[in-house]
């Protein structure tokens, strides 16, 4: 394999192979620096992106970070790989080329979506190594992926939420009054998704029903979701569980997928079924990502934590989701250790998402030993909002008392959509018109029990 | 919607709410945004749990108070040499520095059927609260069973797995790591126990037991010290810890007295 070198100033710099140089380039990170693969110098780190800038992106194509014969995901981005769509990107290198095309007046939302399946996740974690903040809020903002189930996201203009009723004990409860609360506080556009504090099928099955009553008693042209293991899900699709969305966490090499339980075979399973109960759109999958987990499974190839987060997203494409989120912040400080690298991470995860061409939306999160708090959420929502996110999170008062961290509210989402002047997805949006919630994206003062609340009281809350 | 009778203003609805789960719900809103005195009770929330995340851990108070009670004890300290290096380098605080690895040596120590370590992990409130409460309770009766134990250990700037290292230095057949949880913002001192069987540095997560959620509102201490005797005496009967040893220990009678 060829060695990558350059010269900066007097000192010529050299990177052993691929890998060793996307490491090298990316921002200082802590995961990166733990994996002991980190540039070893500000100065090291720049001269590695000069090099990288220079890299065709045919040799990306051509130098897969892990073997083809040894990883399913790479024989997945290779083999699904779009050589008419890649055509005009085909003789540029990562920076000259690639970056200023993406940047250009020229590339517009329809060009973005066309070159899509011809740009690997490689190419998307090359070139946003040499993006600062902007360019990858900029391009991201002209990225427009929708996806529709029994709503429809990410269109122009919008931005939906997902309702997290998490409950310790998954108290049913406990979890209709989280979600009474976060509907009358304008949130479950994107999907009401709840994670279940045990995995069990029986578990899994209540939820499902509960949501889908929940769901179908008020008319909410939403979807539900119960963020079970994959195989839970399926069994309970098996047991006749209505089933909206099928969930699964995963990563972008097949050893950690398998250390998850998971395979690209047994999601495509796992989408026959759910698709095959006919429920809504075809988009019947959600997938959440995260920078720092094939470390944190001791699986790392010598790759830095991005590339690893996009080649996930590679999988994700390969099964038409609905949803896809990093939840950014919530593996700790030993893989992001503050609230700078939280927010680079959360900006490099939903551009090169939306660079594949994924409904992406972001957790925007930390846990109380990382170096950043409420305001820096607000920072990255803000950036994440601009940048055009097609969804949040709506955790009641950003405390998730579940999975014990902070995340974003109700009352942030208010915020956002009320700044950037976004609305929820339309047929929602119609919804709480019509259930007197919100009118002209505001929230209405309530003149008396409002019909979900006294539901909620009829039922025995 | 069915019409029903005008209610005013539903504060009572929402209570009922609200006395439904601990989530922030029901919080209210200037406008759409969150109203002070919830924002103020985030924050101290917030602020009481980074406290407990960078809380100096007061390890010659605990080691002092172990002396009085006749407890032998030693203190000894990771390779992460501060909390920022702590929380970026989870290897640092697998392993023992030299000093401490000299002074375990130096012990000299005869093998032992079990080592308790009190360590602080993420939390130094949860270790200094309730970590010798559940020793106390747990030796007491170990020592009636005729069990052998190791010098109580206290460990600053730990990991779980720092406790493979002691336990092989101090010659354990177990060594029980009773270590502070990451804190969330409901609860910042809420205490771990990590048991592990045949204790050597190389050890898995999956060859370890986990007792967690000890803290008053959580596991008592009479709870947890019975549930760490059970997992005690199953490991050492059958020879293991992990994901083949089962926490039955709610069908057995209780191993130990009720909280003093």
């Amino acid at each position: 394999m060829a060695s990558y070198q350059c010269l900066v100033g007097r000192r010529r710099h050299e990177f052993g192979d691929l890998r060793t140089l996307l490491a090298k380039a990316s921002p200082r990170r802590s995961g990166d620096q733990l994996a002991g693969i980190a540039a070893q110098s500000d100065e090291e780190r720049v001269a590695a992106r000069c090099c990288l800038a220079d890299v065709p992106l045919q040799t990306l194509l051509e130098q897969p970070l892990v073997p083809y014969e040894d990883d399913e995901v790479t024989r997945l981005i290779v083999d699904s790989h779009d050589q008419f769509a890649f055509a005009p990107l085909r003789g540029l290198t990562v920076g000259g080329g690639f970056r200023e095309w993406l940047l250009s007046y020229d590339t517009d939302v329809r060009q973005l979506a066309q070159a899509a399946r011809g740009i690997t996740p490689e190419m998307a974690a090359a070139v946003a190594k040499l993006m600062r903040n902007q360019d990858l809020i900029l391009v991201a903002r002209k990225c427009q992926v929708v996806s529709r189930f029994r709503n429809t996201l990410g269109l122009p203009g919008r931005l939906a939420i997902r309702l997290l009723p998490n409950h310790p004990t998954d108290d049913p409860q406990g979890i209709a009054a989280t979600i009474v609360d976060g509907l009358l506080m304008g949130a479950g556009d994107a999907v009401i998704g709840i994670n279940p504090a045990t995995d069990s099928v029986d578990r899994v099955i209540d939820l499902v029903r509960m949501l889908d009553e929940v769901r179908t008693r008020f008319e909410i042209p939403t979807q539900s979701c119960v963020l079970a293991h994959v195989t839970s899900t399926l069994q309970a699709i098996e047991r006749g569980a209505p089933v909206d969305l099928v969930f699964q966490s995963i990563d972008g090499t097949e050893v950690v997928n398998r250390s998850f339980g998971v395979s690209i075979k047994l999601l495509e399973e796992a989408q026959d079924a759910a698709r095959s109960l006919k429920r809504g759109g075809d988009q019947v999958m959600y997938f959440e990502t995260g920078q720092g987990s094939a470390l944190s499974a001791n699986v790392h190839h010598g790759i830095d934590q991005q590339p690893c987060e996009a080649r996930a997203y590679a999988v994700a494409r390969h099964l038409d989701p609905f949803l896809v989120n990093t939840v950014v912040g919530f593996i700790g400080p030993e893989y992001l250790y503050d609230s700078k690298q939280i927010i680079r991470a959360g900006l490099e995860d939903h551009f090169c998402g939306k660079l594949l061409g994924l409904p992406m939306g972001c957790d925007v999160c930390y846990t109380n030993h990382a170096e950043a708090d409420q305001d820096d959420m607000d920072t990255l929502m803000t950036l994440l909002g601009v940048a055009g996110c097609n969804y949040f999170m709506g955790v009641p008062g950003a405390d998730d008392i579940m999975l014990n961290y902070q995340s974003t509210s109700f009352h942030d989402a208010l915020y956002i959509r009320q700044v950037l002047g976004l609305r929820p997805a339309p047929e929602f949006e119609a919804w709480l018109e019509r259930m007197g919630i919100a009118r002209d994206n505001r929230l209405r003062e309530p003149e008396r029990l409002h019909p979900l609340l006294r539901g909620y009281l009829l039922a025995g809350g | 919607m069915d019409d029903a009778p005008d209610t005013p203003i539903p504060g009572a609805a929402w209570l009922a709410l609200k006395a439904r789960t601990a989530a922030r719900i029901a919080l209210g809103r200037s406008g759409g945004s969150l109203p002070t005195r919830p924002l103020l009770d985030f924050q101290l929330a917030h602020a009481r749990a980074r406290d407990a995340v960078h809380a100096p851990f007061d390890s010659g108070s605990l080691a002092l108070q172990a002396a009085q009670s006749d407890v032998p004890v030693t203190c000894v300290q990771s390779r992460a040499t501060d909390r920022t290096t702590y929380l970026q380098r989870p290897d640092l605080g697998r392993r023992l520095d030299s000093p401490s690895r000299e002074r375990l040596a130096a012990l000299h120590a005869q093998p032992a059927d079990v080592a308790f370590v009190i360590a602080d992990g993420l939390s130094t409130r949860a270790a200094e609260r309730h970590a010798l409460p559940v020793v106390a309770l747990a030796s007491t009766v170990l020592a009636s069973w005729g069990w052998t134990m190791a010098p109580l250990i206290i460990a600053t700037q730990s990991r779980v797995a720092l406790g493979d290292e002691i336990g092989a230095l101090l010659n354990a057949g177990l060594v029980a790591m009773l270590i502070g949880e990451r804190p969330g913002l409901s609860a910042d001192d809420s205490l771990g126990i990590y048991l592990t069987h045949a204790p050597s540095i190389g050890r898995t997560d999956t060859e370890r037991n986990c007792i967690s959620n000890i803290r008053p509102g959580g596991l008592t201490y009479a709870e947890a010290a019975h549930k760490l005797l059970y997992l005690l005496r199953e490991a050492r009967a059958g020879g293991l810890t992990g994901v083949a040893l089962k926490d039955d220990s709610d069908r057995v009678m209780r191993l130990v007295g009720p909280d003093a």
